[in-house]
């Protein structure tokens, strides 16, 4: 007897996460799934909720710096950087040459660190199990031993101030640098060489999660997620804050909108970031690193400021609302984290459950800044 | 194919290096000058007593309440051995809430706190967390014993 339609198929939910360790922290994912295609995603956050704005209100200027850090915890100084620019727009502070140079040298080499953590985890979502990973830890490393020597920190650095940096760097920081930076790009270009034209990686990536430019800017996505759509917005050229202006790098823009597409522009950015340091360390000048007439005590009008940065997963602003008094009255987080996770459900949809875990990773969540 | 031989080569290269990582626990790589592990007290070595005159800089600075300081009349004031009228009596610092954000000694107007910067400052496990509550002898030891070069930011 022919069977005139298929065997009845249910449709199961599978729970992921909270902890597995490609959700990269405790981000948890309920997928219903018809066979191995994907047909809903349910995403649910705040694991990892410790209030870090409410916190930050309860403290003058300079202690909520160290709650920053732990937000975006693979981006610190550029989280650092946007909270210090927007209390020194709220005060008017005019941040001493020298100071600018030394946060866009450390800025630049923190994005390429974030990169090649990426990098790492990347491969691990694809199944290299732990050689890319290694490869970016070991470069990574050597980047971290130079912001141990001029923070004391291995993580949560706290070295940026309103107004300036709290002390000055090693002599030997320029020497330091440099003769880091041939390593650095070695180990770009091995993790280039293990991946991108690999094609087994290529199957994995290629028009996989792919959203058009349109459904980016509808869903505010920003940083190399939106330039792999094919938008070439990044704030450091289009909206110049610090001494960005000064420099002279490019870009990078993807055409396709995809999960390879995501890693090509973060590595390019890597190795576009590095070209800024060198520029940086060339023209590093001598002087005071805090300015000359700095209040005791930061005390703010009563003024709403906002400042973002270009952090390496997109844009990452501070608003803050100040009634006077040494602390904010409200501080809020634009954290770029979570407003390029609001487009997970309709990059995966559709997809095998094996790619949801790609997609997740080239979005390159910080669980940390998403629930804040 | 071409792409999986590049991978496979980069692969063996790395099989040829020297590795980059040491056997942490029986051997430790030097910690920078800057290292920041935890707040310890210094002691003043021409008086004999500590730094600190328990003025609540730090404690009132704290971003996270971690220390707790009182004070008193500085007994070796009144023998006219010390030039501090004021003096510390107790000091807590509960290591086990301290972000080590460098901030208490930023504000110390007398240089009398300092990061640890040596290995036994990261080394802390213990069994019970109140053995991570630090009362002032525990707190003034190491400097004590000359067991620490400290480095404060100008």
């Amino acid at each position: 007897m022919v069977q005139e339609r298929g065997p009845d198929t249910v449709d199961i939910n599978v729970n992921m996460g909270p902890q597995h360790p490609s959700t990269h922290g405790v981000f948890r994912m309920v997928l219903t799934i018809d066979g191995e295609r994907v047909i809903d995603v349910e995403p649910h956050i705040g694991y990892m909720h410790r209030g870090a704005e409410k916190l930050s209100e309860n403290m003058d200027y300079r202690a909520a710096i160290g709650y920053q850090d732990r937000t975006d915890y693979l981006a610190q100084f550029l989280t650092e950087q946007a909270y210090c620019m927007a209390v020194e727009k709220l005060l008017e502070l005019e941040v001493p040459e020298r100071s600018e140079y030394i946060r866009v040298i450390l800025c630049e080499l923190n994005r390429v660190t974030s990169h090649l953590m990426f990098l790492g985890a990347f491969g691990i979502d694809l199944g290299y199990f732990g050689t890319s990973f290694t490869y970016g830890f070991r470069e990574r490393e050597r980047l971290q031993d130079i912001f141990e020597e001029v923070t004391g920190e291995r993580m949560m650095y706290g070295y940026f101030r309103p107004g300036g940096l709290a002390w000055d760097v090693p002599d030997n920081f320029v020497q330091m640098i440099r003769d880091v930076l041939p390593h650095t790009r070695q180990g770009l270009k091995d993790l280039d060489m293990l991946m991108t034209q690999n094609e087994i990686v290529a199957a994995r990536t290629k028009g996989i999660g792919a959203m058009n430019l349109e459904d980016s800017i509808n869903w505010g996505l920003s940083g190399p997620m939106l330039r792999a759509a094919g938008s070439d917005w990044d704030l450091r050229k289009d909206k110049p804050y610090s001494i960005y202006d000064r420099f002279d790098y490019d870009i990078p823009v993807g055409s396709h909108g995809d999960v390879f597409d995501r890693y090509l522009v973060r590595l390019e950015e890597a190795y576009q970031s590095l070209r800024i340091v060198e520029q940086a360390l060339d023209q590093l000048p001598d002087g005071p690193i805090m300015p000359e007439k700095m209040p005791r005590r930061l005390r703010g009008p009563d003024a709403e400021v906002y400042a973002a940065v270009e952090g390496p997963r997109g844009e990452y602003g501070i608003y803050i609302v100040s009634k006077g008094g040494d602390k904010a009255y409200r501080l809020k987080i634009r954290a770029p984290s979570f407003c390029n996770l609001a487009a997970l459900r309709d990059m995966t949809v559709g997809n095998y459950v094996a790619d949801a875990v790609a997609i997740l990773g080239s979005i390159d969540i910080v669980l940390c800044d998403v629930d804040r | 194919m071409i792409g999986i031989f590049k991978s496979m080569y980069i692969t063996f290269a790395t099989m040829l290096r020297k590795p980059v990582t040491i056997e942490y626990p029986a051997k430790h790589r030097d910690v920078p000058q800057r290292d920041r592990a935890f707040p310890i007290l210094l002691w003043d070595k021409d008086v004999d007593e500590p730094f600190c005159t328990g003025c609540h800089a730090c404690e009132r600075a704290c971003p996270v309440e971690c220390m707790t300081v009182t004070m008193k009349d500085n007994p070796l004031h009144a023998d006219g051995k010390s030039d501090r009228r004021k003096i510390v009596d107790e000091f807590w610092i509960d290591y086990g809430r301290c972000m080590r954000c460098n901030i208490c000694v930023e504000v110390c107007n007398f240089e009398a706190i300092a990061m640890n910067n040596t290995w036994a400052g990261h080394e802390l496990s213990t069994f019970d967390r109140n053995d991570l509550v630090l009362d002032l002898q525990q707190l003034l030891a190491q400097h004590k014993q000359g067991k620490i070069d400290e480095w404060v930011a100008e």
